[in-house]
Formats: structure tokens, sequence, C-alpha cells
């Protein structure tokens, strides 16, 4: 088989049971893969009703047809579940070595059933595939988990797990893998802990192989070169590069969304990380861009070391809470990713927190501290409370949308459907507003990087204003970004190649006769099976909106002053050009051309 | 004029595409296992770099070989295993002071710099990987030693 390993690892953990399954290639070619198959099987196997903590949820690791390959950044892999943030449909994507590892292992999946008695990990070995207790590793964070696996079993098992924040069932825990790669968002991890699965060590001796290894040679070296042409900046400054950027253009936003231009922006840029903590790029498997940080804050009270902070956590545990101590910042995203949780959440939700406090809904006694934006301590010492639910941690392990309805103002959750907005205000990019109300995993910026069109310079360059365009321009980024996604490769190749590279490398690998429509058609399939999944599950229009702050307030001043969403204006053309009917539902006809 | 491997290890970032490229050159397969080149990477001390074969000129694998199975290419110097010759006792793999070579098979397996066109070095994004005339192999230890020295020299006269 070219492409995928061709075997999919079925782990019940309920009655200890372990099958493998062949992958099905007619499926495989409609769904590509990783996010895409991940999420048909998803669809098909669970009830999407189903509580995200109970037994009956499944948790899917998927990898792509091109991860493993020489593709370009091709090492990524998916988490796939119902989102214990969300309780939508749920895709994290992840980079690092534990994709490729599990492929060259023979496996293109793993699908994790049921719960297990006593906490376990899933050990595979090429053929051998083995649940072991971890009842040593429980309570480890993320890094001392890898290394006791790693003393245990031996230096080149890769390995994906959670740390104390999913064990503790934090609903916007992480799953970690190779240490400081991330499946981030959605609650992926609490699922994870929920089925007392600490985590999974995989080590194989095999190798991918592609349909057409001259063409696919060819293929993959113009889309390197296009790759480190484009990437100049992401690999100097890593990706925090864009708060600079996205600050000047006025939507960076600020102290829970309350503007969009943060004072202390310089500080806390990609440029200061790069003079003031960076030791060395760190690339992922595969990636010619290298844009990790290997970072290290050596003295002061928020000494430490590890990789980051990126983009969207120097702004969430920075601009979003008012802090412009790098020092701290840092040292909050490194708590984030040894307890295994997601520092975008996590930021956002004590920024939640700080408004209420401020606006006087949460008290200083419940609180434990005066939780005012800026206060660089209260948030350093929040990140390991809500890691281990201590304290007020508890509270805020439960994310922002439930924090601010608890809290008696819930139009001061800044995101969708109960997920945290990133790192871009949408009154500043409406096309992104558009993009954010209709993810299918809540608010989201890999969903459909709609910035690259509104914000960026570049040939394709949209007025960020205007309504026009833009439900059609959305369609178009959110479908070819999930064929990408469920391909294998990262999503920040988009800055240099587009669809035709990446049809040319599916092509080449996979043997398959797609062509630039039917590929794209495939993300688009994968679009509307994911909303099937949500619109099973409860979701409806009505979750395809905005907070009243982003619809209703003009940001106050900067580039996009006096500027809303107008989000009414969009919607309807959306659902329209989807195919959908007025109350956002996949029409038969629609569903019938795609298969579905 | 003959060529040689040189690595960089301050620009090698990790990635590992260099294992891919030897992998499918040589094994048909992307396939890190088969590959004779293999990055050590030290995460936590940000230090990475790419382990191969060095093509010794008194290569003690050469030396220790007891059937004659690894010889001296004419064109592009690499030493290179005569499989019918080779009797998988792994000596080579054992004297090798670089752990450069591997052994699968039956038999020793190492780098044969492609026949004079390296895939690792065509695939290697930062140039950490580069093959060069053997005249400038040593260009980069001078001009490591040669920037210490620039730096310290600095710092005196800024002090």
């Amino acid at each position: 088989m070219n492409a995928y390993a061709g075997r999919t690892v079925r782990v019940d953990l309920s009655r200890g049971r372990i099958t493998k399954e062949t992958i099905d290639l007619r499926l495989a070619k409609a769904f590509v893969g990783g996010r895409g198959l991940g999420t048909k099987i998803l669809y098909d196997e669970i009830n999407p009703k189903v509580d995200p903590l109970a037994s009956a949820n499944k948790l899917i690791f998927a990898a792509g047809p091109l991860t493993g390959t020489s593709a370009p950044s091709g090492c990524r892999w998916m988490a796939i579940t119902k989102g214990a943030l969300t309780g939508a449909v749920a895709s994290s994507n992840a980079g690092g070595d534990f994709g490729p590892e599990l492929k060259y292992a023979g496996y293109d999946m793993i699908i994790v059933e049921g719960v297990a008695k006593h906490p376990t990990m899933l050990v595979i070995d090429d053929d051998s595939v083995e649940l072991c207790s971890a009842q040593k590793l429980w309570g480890e964070n993320v890094h001392a988990t890898e290394d006791l696996l790693h003393e245990q079993l031996g230096g080149n098992f890769k390995c994906a797990s959670i740390g104390p924040a999913g064990e503790r069932l934090v609903r916007f825990a992480s799953i970690m893998n190779d240490k400081n790669r991330a499946a981030g968002r959605s609650g992926v991890g609490a699922v994870m802990g929920s089925k007392k699965l600490k985590a999974i060590a995989v080590r194989g001796s095999g190798g991918v192989t592609v349909a057409d290894p001259k063409r696919f040679r060819a293929v993959c070296l113009d889309a390197l070169g296009k790759l480190q042409a484009g990437t100049v900046g992401l690999s100097r400054y890593g990706t925090a590069s864009l708060v600079n950027v996205i600050n000047a253009r006025g939507v960076l936003p600020t102290r829970n969304f309350q503007s969009g231009q943060f004072e202390g922006a310089e500080t806390i840029s990609g440029e200061a990380i790069a003079e003031r903590i960076l030791i060395r790029n760190r690339a992922c498997f595969g990636c010619p861009i290298a844009c990790g940080r290997v970072t290290a804050v050596k003295n002061g009270k928020y000494a430490g070391s590890g990789e980051g902070p990126e983009y969207e956590s120097i702004w969430a545990l920075g601009a979003d809470v008012g802090i412009d101590d790098l020092a701290a910042a840092t040292k909050a995203n490194y708590i984030c990713n040894e307890l295994g949780m997601d520092p975008i959440t996590a930021g956002a939700t004590v920024a939640c927190a700080m408004e209420l406090y401020e606006k006087g809904a949460i008290t200083e006694k419940q609180a434990g501290c005066k939780l005012s934006f800026g206060n660089a301590d209260a948030l350093v010492d929040l990140m390991t409370k809500i890691g281990y639910r201590r304290g007020f941690g508890n509270v805020l392990a439960e994310g922002a949308a439930r924090v601010a309805r608890k809290f008696g103002k819930p139009e001061l959750f800044m995101g969708v459907k109960k997920q945290e907005f990133p790192a871009y205000d949408a009154r500043g990019a409406v096309g992104m507003g558009l993009q954010y109300a209709t993810s299918n995993r809540g608010a989201c910026h890999v969903r459909g990087y709609m910035v690259a069109r509104e914000l960026l310079d570049g040939e394709q360059k949209m007025n960020p204003f205007t309504t026009r365009g833009k439900a059609a321009a959305t369609i178009a980024v959110q479908d070819l970004t999930a064929a990408l996604d469920s391909s294998g490769i990262c999503l920040f190749t988009t800055f240099a190649i587009g669809a035709p590279e990446l049809l040319a490398m599916l092509t080449a690998a996979t043997g398959f006769d797609y062509d630039l429509d039917e590929m794209l058609r495939a993300g688009e399939r994968i679009w509307n099976l994911e909303r099937l999944f949500n619109q099973r599950a409860g979701l409806s229009r009505k979750d395809d909106t905005l907070p009243k702050r982003l619809l209703a307030e003009p940001m106050p001043a900067g580039p996009a002053k006096g500027k809303t969403v107008p989000l009414g204006k969009m919607l309807p053309e959306y659902y329209r050009l989807r195919g959908w009917d007025a109350e956002g539902r996949p029409t038969r006809t629609k569903l019938a051309s795609l298969g579905l | 004029m003959a060529r040689v491997l040189i690595i960089d290890p301050a620009k090698c970032n990790s990635c590992r595409l260099c294992e891919l490229a030897c992998s499918q050159g040589h094994a048909n397969a992307y396939r890190p296992s088969r590959s004779h080149v293999r990055v050590a990477i030290y995460p936590e001390d940000a230090v990475y770099f790419p382990v191969v074969c060095m093509q010794c000129d008194d290569a003690p694998c050469v030396a220790v070989c007891p059937s004659a199975a690894l010889v001296r290419h004419s064109r592009t110097s690499a030493v290179l295993v005569v499989e019918e010759r080779c009797v998988g006792c792994r000596m080579c793999a054992l004297a090798c002071p670089f752990g450069a070579i591997s052994y699968w098979g039956g038999k020793a397996r190492k780098c044969d710099l492609c026949d004079g066109e390296p895939e690792c070095v065509r695939f290697c994004p930062p140039h950490a990987l580069r093959f060069e005339s053997e005249e400038r192999s040593t260009d980069l230890a001078r001009m490591v030693f040669a920037n210490r020295l620039r730096d310290a020299l600095k710092e005196v006269s800024t002090s």
C-alpha cells in the first residue's frame, strides 16, 4: 500500500482488547486521512449526543497519507473526538515525531474506546501492541512522564501523553507529544484522561512508500524550495513574529477584547523572544521552517526552560491578560506545556475572569487574589492551580464560557461554541469573524485562516472591513484546510504553497487520481460531515454566532476604530453558498453530491 | 577534484529530512531506520547534529573487514560495501568510531555518497550537510576557531 500504513489499531480499554483492522482505501480516498478519516470513523461509531467524558466517547489518533514522507512538514497527526470543552466535534493537530513514528510502526490510526479500570498506557513496538499499567506515571507532568517512559522502554520511543490537567479533566487539557508539541484545543486531553489512558509510546522500524517516487521527489523539492523562500520570518522569529504585525493592524485582542492594540506588544513580540530568551530553533519532523523555539528564562522568579511561547500563547498569556512581562508569560506557557493544557484557553479564561473581577462579578475572596489585568504573579500562580484543579483554579478549569455564565455575565465569554477565540479580533477582519462563527470546533484560527487574506500582505489581499466576497473566500479556505489537515502536512506550509502543490504531493504519494476539484471536494465533504456531527450533537444556527462585543460594540481605537462584525450580512450567504438551508443544515442534495 | 561530506552542526535544525531522503534513495521507502545518516537530537540541550560516515582516509572499517568487502570507490572516494563479499560479521560496525555503519538483511550497510550526488545534501534545508571540495572541508573548523578568537579579542578591546 502506498502512502498509508494500511492498518488501524483498535483499543478497547474497558475490555483490555486490542484488534488490528485494515484501512478501507475507498474511504481513505474520500476522506484523505487524518482529520477526515478520523471524523468519518467518529461519526459512524458514536452517538454525537454522548457526554464527551463518558465511556461511549471515542478518541482517535490519526496520521495522514503524507505523514512520515518527505513532504515538507509532513509530520502531523490529529486527535479526533467529541470535545470536552465544546461538546462539538474536536480535531486537534500536532507535529513532532509521534505521527511519523506511528506510521513507521505500521499504523495510520489508533481508535481508543471505553475506560480503563486503572491508569493505563499503550505501548506499540512495530507489530507488538500492549496495554500496560501506568500507575507509576499517573500524577507526573508531561516532561517527567516522557523521561520515565524513555527510561523504562528506551530512548527511541516517541510518546503522546497527558499531564495532571488531563488526569483531572480540565476541560481544555491537551495531549502533548515529544514533550512540547500539543494537540491543544477543545479538550482532547480531558477525553484521554477520562479514559484513564496516560500515554501512548510508539516505535517503528518500517517505512512509508509512495506510488510514484520520482515524481514525489520532484514535487517535494519544489515545495521545499518555495517554503524556504517564503517562510523566512517564521523561521527567524517564530509564530510570534505576528505580534507586531497584528498589533499594527489594530486587532491584537487586549484585555479580553476590550481593545485591539496592546501598549506592551513590542516586549512580547517574536523579535523580543529572539533577543531575550531564544536559545535555538527546533524543527518538527520533516520541516524546513523550524518555527519551534527552544527557550530559557535564565534568572528571576519566573526562571525556567522549555519551548515557546508561540504567537497564540504569548497573546493569551500576554496581551489578553494585559501582561507585558515576557518572562512571566513564558513561565505560564511552560506550565501549560508541562501540565498539559491549552495556553490559548487557559490565558483567555484568566482574561475573562479578570474582566469579571474588575466589573465586580468576582470578588477578591473568590479569586484568592487581586485578579486585575496585568497581575503577572496571579497569572503564573493560576496556571498551576488550574492544571491541578486547586482553589480558584478548579473554577477556571471549566473554561471561560462556563466561568462567565457562573458569575452572571455570559456576554463576557469571548469565543464561539464554548471555545475561546485565538489572537485576532474579528472587528478588524470580518471574514475571520465569519470563519470563527462557522468553525466546526468552535472559535479557531486554524480551521480557515482568513487572516492571511485580510491582514497579511499578498496577491489575494482583501479589504478586511467589507463583507463582499467573504463567504466564498471563507468556504474556500475552510475546505482547502480540511483537505490539507487530513493529508498530514502542516498548515504553516500554506504561507508558501497552496492547493496545486498539495495536489501534486497527494497524487504522487497515494496514486489516487484526484484532480483539484476532487481534492477540494474531499475537504468540503469533511467540513459537511463535521457539520452533521455537530447538528446531531444538538448544535444549530444559534451557535453560529459571535459575542455581543464583536457584533455590537465598536472597536474603541486604532485602525479598526468604530468597526463591528456584520455577521448577519455574511451568514445567510455562507449557508447558501455551502448548499445548506436557511437554518444552516446541509441539504439532501448537497449531501448526496458529496456522497454523504 | 574529490569532494567530501561536510557536517555543520550549528546549522542543523533537527528536521530529519536527510534521513527521509537517504532511506528513500537506498531502501525505496521513507524509513529512518534504514537511513545511513541519523540525526542525534538532544532537545533539552538544544543540540542536534547529523551522524554519518566520514569516509575516513585510513578507515577502520576497511582495515578490520575479514573479507575485503569494504572498498574505496576511485571516483567518489566513498567506502562501499561489496555485498557479495560481505559475510555479515558486523566487525566494521564495531570498528567505526562514528557508529555510522548499520546492519540488516545479513549485510553491512553504509553511506555510499549516492555515487557522488548525496540525496541528504539535496534535502537539507538549513545546509547543515554540504558536499564540497576536500580543500574546503576544514574551512569550517578553522572559522569556528577564528570566530571564537575574534569574540575574545572584541571583549578584551571593549573592556
